[in-house]
């Protein structure tokens, strides 16, 4: 079984947004970056499959040279091998558009992406390559079992769950739950070592238009100072939530 | 030319968000002078469409379509938007149609934002305001395909009514394969979601302990709100990953979010950020929650939290 998985770059979850430019760009000036921790989760069922089954694992990305070292991590997490595009990654149509120029020439079994980014939180990577490449997709994926050439998935949806399958190929749009917290990978020493001697290839991205530009940002008004209620007058909290927030 | 909104129904029933995403629709129609044309599938009573503002209502009644199936559910919605000559989709940010909206995309060749809190800033180039960074920050985007997408937010522009004279179709549509099966569903029935809730309950690891849950499931039952957690409580196996909120879990939009022995993380905030009123219990003095909210009290859950409930109890009769 092949398997690739596509990677975002994010900024830590800790990281303060800042824009500078006339708040037209993101300030990346001190920005730790991580593997998008939905991509994670998907990246580390791959592995699963890889040790259980004897899948392949391809990681790819389109970035800049700066996402290098989050393509070598998910190298030392286990990736057998990571593909570059070698692109700003302006907006999901132009980012699913690349990865889908890679799948037609490789024959994947499985496609994993996040549902989405938790910088841009486009949520398009993966649906939009189901509908370029034809193939069966299932987003919000809490659960996936393949057996001989077909997929069971657990699709996430408001208030339950629905199981689904399908035939290979599929993409997955992988979320928190696919995989328990405690089984996500931490590279050890071995593992940074071999990365070092596994491929990452640098590929020429296509030509192609993204579909939106992100003119400005913007960051949320500061907040008002909080409003306490004595602990011991309750009574005063369901008057302020009744009288003044009026939610109650 | 019009503008195609998709009122999602279930049961033979429109959801919430349905109402909100037709009022944006009607509130965009106004700013762009066009119709507002509804999409849906199995509904009986449309009364709800007119009173809240749509010119066109079309209708496509097919049991083949019970069950919510993305790529056939797309396919309909793109045939009906190019019957249409629709330039604005407009759908809401439910899980079932987060799912459809990217393949939508690529049906009609058109872009799409998801996490629209408000209406467009200009019309022509349309520039939209959606949230990024997990709402840490909003962003202005410019969406130039002939044909554009946009997910509204939940509860980010309210349901409004707006009485209006409608002319109803019934749509046949050849319907597409779809290969994808579904095996089962379950869902819990008779349970606020988090998704369509005004009010959300949240427990962290302020509550010690699963045993304690009776607090927070007893408060949001008083409320009718849902049920909520943060990461570690649904990592130990204290609550299902679902209840799970944050930038990493579900974000939360609702009216009124109580946030019951959580530190406020900023992880946590990112999540819950977009809810309208925040309130916080936690005996720490200290606790970052306390910046987010918008009222607190500094106090032990276990003496806080029962006195809410009894006098809540007492308030709401
Ligand atoms: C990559 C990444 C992603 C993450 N994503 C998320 C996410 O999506 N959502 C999320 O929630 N977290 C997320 N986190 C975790 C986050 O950093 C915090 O660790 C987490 O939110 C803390 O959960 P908590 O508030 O329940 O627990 P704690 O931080 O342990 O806080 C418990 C609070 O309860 C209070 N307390 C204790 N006893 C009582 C009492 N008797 N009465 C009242 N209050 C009491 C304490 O004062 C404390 O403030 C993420 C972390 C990382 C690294």
């Amino acid at each position: 079984m092949n398997i690739l998985v596509c990677i975002s770059n994010v900024p830590d979850t800790t990281t303060k947004i800042n824009f500078i430019n006339n708040d037209s760009e993101f300030d990346t000036n001190g920005v730790q970056y991580i593997i998008n921790p939905n991509d994670e989760f998907g990246l580390t069922r791959a592995i699963w499959f890889q040790q259980k089954k004897g899948a392949k694992v391809t990681v790819l990305t389109v970035g800049e040279s700066s996402c290098e070292p989050i393509m070598r991590k998910c190298l030392a997490i286990g990736a057998d091998k990571a593909i570059r595009i070698d692109a700003i990654p302006t907006d999901g149509f132009f980012v699913a558009n690349q990865v889908s120029e890679i799948c037609k020439k490789n024959n994947y079994d499985l496609i994993i992406a996040g549902r989405e980014s938790i910088d841009y939180n486009g949520g398009m990577v993966p649906g939009i390559l189901a509908g370029l490449l034809n193939y069966n997709f299932v987003t919000n994926c809490i659960q996936l079992e393949i057996d001989q050439n077909i997929a069971v998935a657990s699709r996430e949806i408001d208030g339950g769950k629905e199981i689904l399958s399908s035939k290979l190929p599929i993409i997955i749009g992988a979320q928190k739950g696919l995989v328990e917290e405690k089984d996500l990978i931490i590279p050890n020493m071995r593992g940074i070592m071999q990365a070092r001697q596994k491929p990452l290839d640098v590929i020429r991205p296509i030509n192609i238009q993204a579909k939106s530009i992100i003119k400005s940002f913007e960051k949320p008004k500061p907040k008002g100072e909080v409003k306490l209620v004595p602990s011991d007058n309750v009574d005063e909290l369901i008057n302020l939530l009744h009288n003044e927030a009026k939610v109650i | 030319m019009s503008i195609l909104v998709y009122t999602e129904s279930e049961n033979n029933n429109f959801k919430k968000n349905a109402l909100e995403v037709l009022s944006y629709g009607k509130a965009l129609s106004k700013i762009m002078n066009e119709k507002v044309v509804c999409v849906s599938f199995n509904i009986d009573n449309t009364e709800d469409l007119s009173l809240h503002g749509a010119d066109k209502s079309i209708i496509i009644n097919d049991t083949s379509l019970a069950d919510f199936k993305a790529k056939t559910y797309s396919n309909c919605i793109s045939k009906i938007a190019k019957k249409e000559k629709s330039k604005i989709i407009i759908l809401s940010s439910s899980a079932d149609c987060r799912y459809l909206a990217p393949l939508l995309a690529v049906e009609l060749d058109s872009s799409y934002s998801p996490n629209v809190v408000d209406l467009p800033k200009s019309s022509n180039p349309l520039v939209v305001k959606r949230t990024c960074f997990t709402n840490k920050a909003f962003s202005f985007s410019e969406l130039n395909s002939e044909i554009n997408i946009i997910g509204l937010s939940n509860n980010a522009f309210g349901v409004h009514e707006n009485q209006s004279e409608t002319t109803f179709e019934n749509e046949k549509i050849e319907l597409i394969e779809d290969t994808i099966k579904i095996n089962s569903t379950e869902k819990i029935t008779g349970k606020v979601t988090i998704a369509d809730a005004d009010i959300v309950i949240s427990g962290g690891r302020g509550l010690k302990g699963p045993e304690n849950w009776h607090l927070i499931e007893d408060l949001a039952e008083v409320l009718g709100a849902a049920t909520a957690c943060s990461k570690p409580v649904s990592d130990m196996g204290w609550r299902p990953h679902s209840e799970h909120v944050g930038q990493t879990g579900k974000p939360v939009a609702s009216n009124l979010y109580i946030a019951i022995g959580v530190s406020g993380a900023i992880q946590h905030i990112a999540g819950i950020n977009s809810s309208k009123v925040k309130v916080v219990v936690n005996n720490d003095p200290e606790a970052p929650f306390f910046k987010a909210a918008d009222y607190g009290v500094i106090g032990d859950a276990f003496e806080v939290v029962p006195k809410l409930i009894k006098k809540l109890k007492a308030f709401k009769n």
